[in-house]
């Protein structure tokens, strides 16, 4: 099936007027002319005049103006959860890659080991690292402190975090994730999410909560064994489909939201999801029903 | 090892999630033989002879065709030349920055210069204008400006896009004194156009797994071991044929992704020839390029 499309037939999204749009702002842009404010992120002054540095949304803390950009990298806060990939073992520490501008570390006495909690981390454990994680693996995390040039240092000391098997990985961009108190979600739909703070999303088959929450360092990949089932695969495919159809139409994404589009979505073959016009239609539907009674 | 034996082997540990599922469902619910979201605009770029763009979901590129006078070839006096160059920008992965982008960009051109290289796909003949003396030479550049997979299919299809889109002026010869002058039309509408029906679009077909899938994306390509690029007419003829990856191929496994790529280039040549002539009727009540803007 291939079905190809002209630029020009391309319908033009309707535009939706709304209060947001007047603390929405380009490069360039003068946020303000009055002296009495604070330049935060994103900003620059001249001729005692605020510009707007990057092409997102103004946000005021009192007499901070800060613009939060729509596309950016990821600008870690201690507390968020990050999903990464883990791109080289070093002494006592791995590298992990997390959307960030530089990459993050992720100390080996930050992470549960097998066999307790509070066990000293002995040579042998340094030995063994690439036996628990090796390059390429993906882990969730959460971020234990940031560093001064703005790395970050992770943590998975919770049997929540760790390292992640199989299912499927999707890139948005960081500023869509709405900031939840929790970011894993067992959706009823059959399937998990974690909703990375730093723009990865994780969609897995729900795992039985006793037996799979070990931190993850003895996940099995053998899908011979454990295979995931042909309606599991559908449905993750159709939560990817829906996670692309929200961030494409830059709809902030949590738990409700990523819910809703999928059960709008249902009327609709996985592959079709993301065509335009299906894809809008799908977007609208769910966003009138956020509005009328989502939280 | 035969790619059968991999499966059962652990040389494959983190794709196999991937692999297992797209024996009957790809990541994103697509059947093997589906292409995503396609995209064309042709007459872009207004210094150019011919131009495209095409965006295949995250795969962007820009083409442009240039006619210009040269020296047809020793062997072949009686055509014009087809020259293809692809440029890797460095936008498209950072990979390219510098002479990244090198290997893969000659790998594209020389893949697009043998399917074109066949004396029914294109003819070469129309443009000839003094045999042995002067030809038309026909630039054909391909700038990549994002990568999101399958960048040889995407590239024959803007290539083919282009030149549907290419008007070459009309030249006159006149003989004066045993001299040959020639004189090039500037009416932009005294033009000669191309003959694109049976030119081809370059098919690949991936091994990922059991199954044979055609425009993989990034990920898929990643998990492929062997691949299959062919170049594919309207009709069906395979004008070009290339294996690539690690990977080794069963006989039977060839023929069958043979006859897939056939089966798709023939839908595909169809729906873009189809898009195409749709583009031409909308090209005269068009305004302005639709460009990058979303």
């Amino acid at each position: 099936m291939v079905d190809i499309r002209l630029a020009h037939s391309r319908q033009k999204p309707e535009k939706h007027e709304s209060e947001e749009l007047s603390n929405l702002v380009s490069p360039g842009n003068i946020i303000t002319a009055d002296t009495g404010f604070m330049r935060g992120h994103g900003t620059y002054m001249e001729d005692d005049k605020l510009y707007a540095s990057v092409a997102g949304v103004v946000e005021r803390v009192n007499k901070l103006i800060c613009v939060k950009p729509l596309k950016t990298r990821y600008n870690g806060e201690v507390g968020d959860v990050v999903i990464g990939r883990i791109i080289e073992v070093q002494q006592r520490r791995w590298k992990v890659e997390t959307h960030s501008k530089l990459d993050s570390v992720l100390m080996l006495s930050s992470v549960n080991l097998p066999g307790g909690e509070l066990r000293r981390r002995s040579e042998e454990d340094e030995k063994m690292m690439r036996l628990y994680l090796k390059e390429g693996d993906l882990i969730s995390a959460e971020v234990q402190s940031v560093f001064s040039d703005g790395s970050l240092s992770l943590h998975t000391r919770s049997l929540k975090y760790g390292k992640l098997g199989q299912g499927s990985l999707l890139h948005i961009s960081p500023s869509l994730v709405k900031r939840r108190k929790t970011h894993f979600h067992n959706l009823p739909c059959g399937a998990s999410i974690i909703l990375g703070n730093n723009g990865y999303i994780w969609i897995s088959p729900t795992v039985n909560e006793e037996t799979d929450q070990t931190g993850g360092y003895e996940q099995n990949f053998e899908v011979y064994i454990y295979p995931v089932q042909r309606s599991d695969r559908e449905v993750i495919s159709r939560l990817r489909n829906c996670v692309l159809a929200l961030a494409e139409h830059k709809m902030q994404l949590y738990d409700t939201s990523v819910l809703y589009t999928y059960e709008a979505s249902l009327n609709f073959a996985v592959k079709d999801i993301l065509k335009p016009e299906i894809m809008s239609e799908i977007i609208d539907s769910a966003q009138q029903r956020l509005e009328r009674e989502g939280t | 090892m035969p790619l059968d034996d991999l499966e059962n082997s652990d040389f494959v540990s983190f794709p196999d999630f991937f692999l297992q599922r797209m024996k009957i469902f790809r990541e994103d619910g697509r059947g093997c033989e589906d292409y995503r979201h396609l995209e064309i605009e042709t007459n872009v770029l207004s210094n150019t002879s011919g131009s495209s763009r095409v965006r295949l979901s995250n795969t962007d590129l820009l083409v442009g065709v240039k006619a210009e006078l040269g020296d047809p070839a020793a062997e072949k006096p009686d055509r014009g030349k087809l020259e293809f160059f692809v440029d890797c920008s460095a936008n498209a992965a950072p990979e390219f920055e510098g002479r990244g982008g090198e290997e893969l960009a000659t790998e594209i051109s020389n893949m697009l210069a043998r399917a074109y290289d066949c004396p029914r796909c294109l003819d070469l003949h129309k443009l000839s204008i003094i045999p042995g003396q002067q030809c038309w030479v026909l630039y054909i550049d391909i700038l990549l400006l994002e990568c999101g997979g399958n960048l040889f299919d995407a590239a024959s299809i803007g290539v083919k896009a282009a030149l549907h889109n290419t008007r070459i002026p009309t030249v006159t010869v006149s003989q004066d004194e045993g001299l040959m002058e020639l004189e090039i039309s500037d009416d932009p509408f005294d033009v000669q156009r191309l003959e694109v029906h049976s030119a081809p679009c370059i098919i690949t077909v991936n091994k990922v797994g059991h199954s044979h899938v055609v425009d993989a994306s990034h990920k898929e390509e990643e998990c492929s071991l062997a691949r299959l690029m062919m170049g594919v007419t309207s009709k069906g003829t395979i004008t070009a044929l290339r294996k690539e990856g690690s990977g080794s191929l069963d006989p039977s496994s060839l023929e069958d992704m043979m006859e897939t790529g056939k089966r798709v280039g023939e839908n595909l040549n169809k729906s873009l020839m189809n898009a195409l002539i749709e583009d031409e009727h909308q090209q005269s009540s068009k305004k302005k390029p639709h460009g990058f803007l979303r």
